[in-house]
Order: structure tokens, then sequence, then C-alpha cells
């Protein structure tokens, strides 16, 4: 091999940097964390189905969002017919009652930071 | 023929995707035995090519400069141009790896009216390449939130980053619209252009298709259809601890995704595409030029048996001094 010096030395720059998921998980120990979620214990009064709400809540956050400040729109029909306050603070959090062991979990696992907590703020996180 | 090959193999992988996962319910093979295979391969395969080049030797510098030579001292050199040492050359490849330098350089050749023929500058495809590039780059990325528990915080701040004008919900990543124009522009350059249509090959549409398809399924995902992403991640992770899981309820959109990628990386190392690995090996970038400085030796020259003239005149000494013919020494 000729020139091995620089060629062994781009070869570890490569080696490094596409494995660098493995020795960083190896580092910060965690890579077998799997995020562990505290459900309501009354479960079956969602407003919708989990397997919809695990996919889709933010779409449903958003058009709540747009009705109640848009178009003044405060009450949510189920498809089963029930109905709901539109809010998140005051429907989905009086079932899900912990923003750091519910909502976090899933949002820090996947460091989706969603910007609804910038104005609205989880009442139990404001005691502490 | 061409294009229409290309496309219909992204086609098949995609249909391949669809009845092993859907139909037959082969999760474990395209979740993680392929994407396994792939990591492997993909290391394997690079080592060989760049080993395989390294063995190449080349001893002479290619010096396609256009700039002035490093000579006498009131002479200004060009070291960017035509560098005459480790910095210039370092200065010419960080330009041409991370700005494509060279291609910044492209002409385009019409026949204009009279007839004239005219050589202009054109930097659509630098730029098309540039954004493709950078914004695979950056994508390629935000990923790493898949594979590193906890997410880094330099892979949040890209990734907000990006997406930093917070349109839509999901909010729209920047480099996702980038990426989608750009694959555009590089697709239709090469359909709208005649010339440039005969000489693509199946090698060229191939990638094109299988990165489009990635995209695209990958947007779709995101944006449209939901699949399970804490499972998604879970997998990943598996893959890394050697720890392998198939999470029930992940989409059969994301196997797709995931498969075409595999199919990219397993491509990689045999393909154009190891014109990652090329670009750091282009002798035109990366000599110094030095013809004249230093000696550059052929290391494969074959040892040829030289006769000398010293080695003549010291056989023929005698002779020639009977001769009277003139010697170099007495
Ligand atoms: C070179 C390889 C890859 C490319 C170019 C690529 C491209 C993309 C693009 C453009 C998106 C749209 C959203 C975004 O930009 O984040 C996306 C989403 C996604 N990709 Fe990839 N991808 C690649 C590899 C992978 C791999 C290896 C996985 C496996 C873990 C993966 C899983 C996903 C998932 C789950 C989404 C949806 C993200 C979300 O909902 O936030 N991708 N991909």
């Amino acid at each position: 091999m000729y020139d091995s010096g620089k060629v062994i030395t781009g070869i570890i720059v490569f080696l490094i940097i596409i494995t660098f998921p493995v020795w960083y998980n190896v580092a910060r120990g965690k890579a077998n964390y799997v995020p562990e979620l505290e459900y309501p214990v009354d479960t079956g009064r969602c407003v919708a189905d989990s397997a919809y709400i695990r996919a889709y809540h933010m779409d449903l956050l958003n058009t709540w969002r747009d009705q109640v400040v848009r178009e003044g729109i405060r009450v949510y029909r189920a498809a089963d017919g029930r109905t709901f306050e539109m809010s998140l603070s005051n429907t989905c959090m009086n079932c899900h009652q912990s923003k750091e062991n519910f909502c976090d979990k899933c949002h820090d696992y996947l460091s989706v930071s969603p910007y609804c907590w910038d104005c609205h703020i989880d009442p139990k996180e404001l005691k502490r | 023929m061409h294009l229409f090959f290309s496309l219909a193999a992204v086609l098949v992988l995609l249909i391949l995707v669809f009845i092993g996962v859907d139909v037959v319910g082969w999760r474990y093979l395209f979740g993680v035995v392929i994407p396994i295979a792939t990591i492997i391969s993909f290391i394997l395969g690079m080592l060989y090519r760049v080993i395989k080049w390294a063995r190449s030797p080349v001893p002479f510098r290619i010096p396609t400069t256009c700039g002035q030579q490093k000579s006498l001292s009131w002479i200004k050199a060009g070291n960017l141009e035509s560098p005459h040492n480790i910095w210039g050359v370092l200065g010419r490849m960080v330009l041409e790896v991370l700005f494509f330098r060279s291609l910044f350089r492209n002409t385009k050749v019409s026949l204009k009216e009279g007839p004239r023929l005219v050589y202009g500058s054109t930097k659509w495809l630098w730029l098309g390449g540039l954004v493709f590039h950078w914004s695979f780059l950056v994508i390629f990325v935000r990923h790493f939130k898949f594979f590193a528990e906890p997410v880094p915080a330099w892979v949040m701040a890209l990734q907000n980053l990006d997406g930093f004008f917070q349109v839509g919900l999901p909010i729209i990543y920047l480099t996702d619209i980038a990426f989608l124009a750009a694959l555009t522009f590089l697709l239709l350059r090469r359909l709208v252009d005649p010339k440039l249509r005969y000489i693509s090959l199946a090698a060229d549409y191939f990638p094109l298709f299988l990165i489009i398809g990635i995209a695209v399924t990958g947007i779709l995902m995101r944006y449209f259809t939901k699949v399970d992403i804490v499972g998604i991640k879970e997998m990943a992770m598996g893959w890394l601890n050697l720890a392998p899981v198939v999470p029930a309820g992940i989409g059969t959109l994301f196997y797709m995704h995931l498969f075409l990628v595999c199919c990219l990386f397993i491509y990689f190392p045999f393909s154009k595409l190891l014109h990652m690995a090329g670009v750091f090996f282009s002798p035109t970038r990366n000599l110094a030029n030095t013809n004249r400085v230093k000696r550059h030796v052929n290391p494969w020259d074959y040892s040829v048996k030289v006769h000398t003239y010293e080695e003549y005149e010291d056989e023929f000494r005698d002779v020639m001094k009977a001769a009277e013919m003139p010697l170099e020494k007495e």
C-alpha cells in the first residue's frame, strides 16, 4: 500500500465517524433504554382509539388549536358521539396527569420538542 | 431504456418489501438481518475498495493547475491553485470536498448565431450538487436521533435550525424541501438535455431513483402517514447493541424506507457513489505540484541492467588507448 500513513488515518477517521452511535451509546450507557410511560388508571375514556392517538395526536391537537383559537369552536365531538372540551391542559391532562412521565418520555427519546409548551404550562411543573 | 430499467428496479424493490413484510411477514429479515448485513457489507466494501486503490502507486504529480507554480522568490506563487506544500494541498482538498470547487469551474459550449462558438460558465450543476449533498448530510446527521440515546445536544440543535421557521406540524424541515428540489433538478438535468440523456446509464439513474424513493418514503412517514417511531428507535438501537428486537406495529412504509436505504448502502462501495472516498484519492487534487522541486522516483521502475560509459571505458581502455581515442580518464 502506498501512502499508508495517510490512507490508514483516513480509514480510521471514516470508521470513527460511522461507528459514532456505537461508542456514543456505550459511553452513555443507556443503549437499552426504552421509554416507560405512566398511563392513566382509568382507560377507555380517550377521545379516540389509542392507535390513532399514538400516531396522530399532534394533528388532533393542532386542529383543536386552530378551531379554538381561530374559529372559537370549543367542543369536540368524538367518533362515537361523546363531546369534550378542546383543551390540552383540561381534557388530555386530566387523565394523563404527568407531562414528565408521559409526554416527555417519548418526546425526549426522539428529540421532539413541541412548541406548545412554550406558552402552555404543565400545572404540576409550575408548583415545583 | 436505462431510465425505465432503473425506475422498474426501484419499484421491484418496493414490491419485494410489500410482499416480504405484508404478505409473508418476514419482519425479522427486513428489520434486522438485512440492516445488520448492510452495515457489515458497507464497511468491508469501503475498506476493500479504498485499500485496492491505495495499492496503486501514483509516482508522478499530475498538476492540473490554474495558478502560478512556486518558482523564483519574487514571483508570487498561487499556493491554492498550484500547491507547493501540504497547506496548499489541504486548502485545495477542503474546498473541493466541502464546496465542489472544480465543479464551480464547469463550462458550457454553445453555438451562437454567426456561427460563433461560445464557452460560458454554468453553475447550475454545481448549485444543484451542493444543495443535494449538503441536505443529504444534514438529513443523515439528523437521523442520529434514532441511533443515540440520549439524543446528543448538537443533533437537536441541528434539527431546530433545520426547522427554524416552524412551518407546519410536524415542523417542515428546510432540508427536506431542498433535498427534493435538488433531486428533481438532478434527474431533469439528465432527461432534458439530449446530450446528457445520451450518455446517462442505468448506473446514473438507479441511484437517483433509489435516493428519490428514500426521500419520498421518509417524507411520507414524517408528514403524512405516521409510523411508530418509538418502536423504530428501539429496533435501530437493537442493531447497534446486537440485541435485535422487532417491535410489532411498525408500518410497511418504514420497511420500504429502510430497505431502500439498505440497497443504497450495499450498492455504495461498488458503484459511482464511491466518489465519496474517491474524491480523497484524486491525484489532480491531492498531490502538491512539486515536480521540479523534488525528485519523484517511480517505485515500479524495472531495475534495468545498465552499462555506463565509465564502465565501458574501463573495459576497453587499453584498446582505445592503442587506437589513440580520447579518454575521459587516463
Ligand atoms: C442515507 C440514508 C437515509 C436518508 C437519505 C433518509 C431520508 C429521510 C428523509 C428525507 C426523511 C423525511 C424526514 C426528515 O428529513 O427527517 C426521513 C424520515 C425518516 N427516516 Fe430516513 N433516511 C435514511 C436512513 C434511515 C434509516 C437507516 C432509518 C432507520 C432507523 C430511517 C428512518 C426514518 C424514519 C423513521 C423517518 C420518519 C421520521 C419522523 O417521522 O420524524 N431513515 N428519512
